[in-house]
């Protein structure tokens, strides 16, 4: 029961789709809307589960005094610190017009902390590319002649200094060539590649060959 | 945005620095933020799924907002089907409501096998979405544009690279002979991807750090016009 | 020497690149921006809209990418509005549609639009966010009011003006997707170019372009933007210079630095190795 009923959805659901690849007309149509619908629902709430579940999480280790708990209590006034002015002081479903609390948080508490958080990638590519790319193997020369090319194509500097050279070989224009031709085909390689493997998972997925995203009993 | 030394762009520049204090070493300050960051994203999301999606899409479509008159005028399925005696179809909604509902179980440690209802639903959906679009937008249509007469340099490299790069995907046959040739060029055309790929990360990157700095010297110090 | 060279406190690599990319920012050199064929392509096809012209436009991404795709956006709302093309936005992220209200604050304070502000319901209408990732491409293929009961506002969408006779991608003209990731340009490409043949150009952060070069040459993206660069040249092409083009210095050094690092990298670790 509790593994089976899942196995039968997935199976039902996923060929609707499949079939309605292939007959886009009544009923499947109809039927594929409909559950699209469902679908935007579900994923709404499969999102609050993650949202709820840090809550969970943070007050299973306020409680147990965990490693870092004072950290947990942040957490949790930070949501609070959203979730508080969202719902009543942000004049409810226009709660994201300009001035609002929950504007006035988004724009400097969540977007400065989430905009750094990210920005600091910067710094350890930085590093990473001073202590870690070596011209060791053929391979690994032709990695680091793309990196340089288009890191220098992609940027006005690159024209300057490869100004001596004749219209159609300069730095934009090689960078241009290498993004156009070698590096699509790599990309394309894996494209397929993925892409293949897509197919045959799903196929595994509805047919419930594949079943560990049920986990255990 | 307001520039100058205010005390909203102050908040806002504390938050960054303290974030930024990371590359120093690890420090309370920087702890706190992670922390405040992790929250207020979880509670972002909280609200605005429930204001832009649930509320909309479930309860004013079954009618359960208006009830508490904070919804539209408009009626939803349950209103039709007390006021006019008539079956509207979005009643229908109740299921995916259900469904959502039993996915939040899994939050209840002994009904948490109920939430593998709505998990079936979501695999079913994707496996079965993906099946199709994936094989034809990203397997058909580019080996179809793969396709390519010998006639330019582009175009040679192009069908090189992409077959070659196949060949060192398979592993079925092992990488000897003409294979193993093949594979060996493919690998170099990834090593141009990866490479290129580097190249765009660093590019990225640095643009999201520009824009932090943008706003340290420009728009809170405002030394930078 | 060199073995100093390369055990160096990472905090010094730290320093130099953020004077890389500060220091710029208080130079004025003016550069020239070259146009890639790519970018290109997005403006003939803007260019080849008629006036009246419906453009959607799908703010995917959040403000941490911000500073590559915020300038492509401000570029493109401002090129729409002032060729009177009518553009809807909506978000397959949650924080999209603020990042699109932002856009368009940038473009109301442009003294070009000083007398002949846009207008909501008029010039552009913003549907906001729905959650589904591509479940919602899927859906607004069938129907634009049932993925998208209410706008952004919460207003109900079938009242607004500019949603008459906007039922699906075949009232669409052209898409424009600024994307950050999944969902993003690749499921655009998937549902919206190749289930209901609409009309796709996007404008990508610089991690994920290279991942959707095949979609252009496969004719499946008409144009793509990739990163601060893409940006700066969009800008240059519609003619309101902007935040692309006043980083692109910044840019400049600090793929400079990291050129100099591997070098010097490289460098180190060979004649170190030598001995």
């Amino acid at each position: 029961m509790r593994r089976e009923i899942p196995l039968i959805i997935t199976a039902i659901v996923g060929f609707t789709y499949i079939i309605q690849f292939f007959v886009p007309h009544w009923p499947f149509n109809i039927l594929e809307g409909l559950l699209t619908s469902w679908m935007l629902i579900i994923f709404a709430f499969a999102i609050w589960l993650g949202a709820l579940n840090l809550l969970k999480v943070s007050l299973d280790k306020i409680s147990k005094r965990s490693r870092d708990w004072p950290y947990a209590i942040i957490t949790i006034a930070g949501f609070l610190m959203i979730a508080i002015p969202g719902f009543l002081f942000s004049g409810g479903r226009r709660f994201q017009d300009p001035g609002t609390a929950f504007d006035y948080i988004y724009q400097n508490v969540y977007s400065p902390l989430s905009s750094t958080m990210f920005a600091m990638l910067a710094f350890y590519v930085a590093s990473a590319s001073y202590r870690a790319f070596r011209a060791r193997t053929k391979e690994a020369t032709l990695l680091l002649l793309a990196a340089f090319f288009v890191m220098l194509g992609r940027v006005p500097i690159g024209d300057v200094l490869s100004s001596f050279l004749p219209e159609g070989y300069r730095m934009s224009q090689m960078a241009d060539w290498i993004m156009n031709y070698p590096q699509t085909a790599g990309q394309r390689a894996i494209m397929i590649g993925i892409a293949l493997g897509i197919v045959s998972t799903s196929l595994r997925l509805i047919l419930g060959i594949e079943r560990s995203h049920l986990g255990g009993e | 945005m307001e520039t100058g030394f205010t005390f909203t762009n102050t908040l806002a520049a504390i938050l960054t620095i303290g974030i930024i204090s990371f590359l120093w070493r690890d420090n309370p300050l920087y702890k706190v933020c992670e922390a405040l960051f992790v929250g207020v994203s979880a509670g972002y999301w909280f609200v605005s799924l429930w204001y832009q999606n649930l509320l909309p899409q479930l309860f004013d479509n079954l009618g359960i907002s208006q009830l508490f008159s904070s919804g539209s005028a408009e009626d939803g399925a349950l209103q039709v089907l007390f006021k006019q005696g008539r079956f509207d179809d979005r009643l229908f909604y109740l299921v995916a409501g259900l469904l959502g509902l039993m996915m939040l179980m899994r939050l209840i440690p002994n009904l948490g096998w109920i939430s593998r209802w709505p998990l079936g639903f979501i695999i079913g959906t994707t496996s079965g979405l993906y099946f199709t679009t994936y094989f034809q937008s990203n397997a058909m249509a580019q080996l179809k544009s793969t396709v390519l007469p010998f006639t330019t340099v582009g175009n040679i490299v192009m069908v090189v690279g992409t077959i070659c790069g196949l060949v060192y995907f398979y592993f079925s046959k092992e990488h000897k002979g003409a294979l193993g040739g093949a594979a060996k060029i493919g690998t170099w055309f990834l090593m141009i991807t990866f490479g290129a790929s580097f190249g765009y990360t660093v590019m990225s990157r640095m643009s999201l750090l520009i824009g932090r700095f943008d706003f340290l010297f420009s728009t809170w110090l405002g030394l930078v016009k | 020497m060199f073995d100093k060279l390369l055990k160096i406190d990472r905090r010094i690599i730290f320093i130099f690149v953020a004077l890389a990319l500060i220091v710029p920012m208080f130079l004025t050199i003016t550069q020239h921006i070259s146009v890639s064929p790519e970018v290109q392509i997005i403006y003939d096809t803007l260019k080849g809209l008629q006036p009246g012209s419906k453009v959607l436009m799908a703010f995917d991404y959040d403000p941490p990418s911000a500073p590559e795709l915020q300038p492509m956006a401000v570029a493109i709302l401002k090129y729409c509005f002032k060729n009177n093309l009518k553009v809807y936005i909506i978000g397959l992220w949650p924080q999209g549609p603020m990042q699109a209200n932002m856009a368009i604050d940038n473009v109301i304070s442009d003294p070009t639009f000083k007398d002949n502000p846009p207008i909501y319901d008029k010039d552009y209408v913003n549907l906001g966010f729905m959650s589904g990732n591509e479940l919602v491409i899927q859906g607004m293929g069938s129907s634009f009011l049932h993925t998208f009961p209410r706008d952004y506002l919460g207003k109900p969408t079938h009242q607004l003006e500019m949603m008459k006779g906007v039922n699906n991608f075949s009232n669409i003209d052209f898409i424009v997707n600024l994307s950050a990731g999944y969902p993003g340009t690749v499921e655009w490409v998937l549902f919206a170019v190749d289930r209901f043949h609409a009309k796709l150009a996007a404008g990508n952060t610089a991690v994920q372009a290279p991942q959707v070069y095949p979609y252009v040459h496969a004719g499946q993206l008409s144009g793509l933007a990739g990163g601060l660069k893409g940006a700066a040249e969009l800008e240059k092409l519609v003619g309101f210079y902007g935040k692309g083009t006043k980083f692109m210095l910044s840019q400049s050094f600090a793929h400079m630095i990291v050129i100099v690092f591997i070098i010097v990298g490289n460098a180190a670790y060979f004649i170190t190795r030598k001995k």
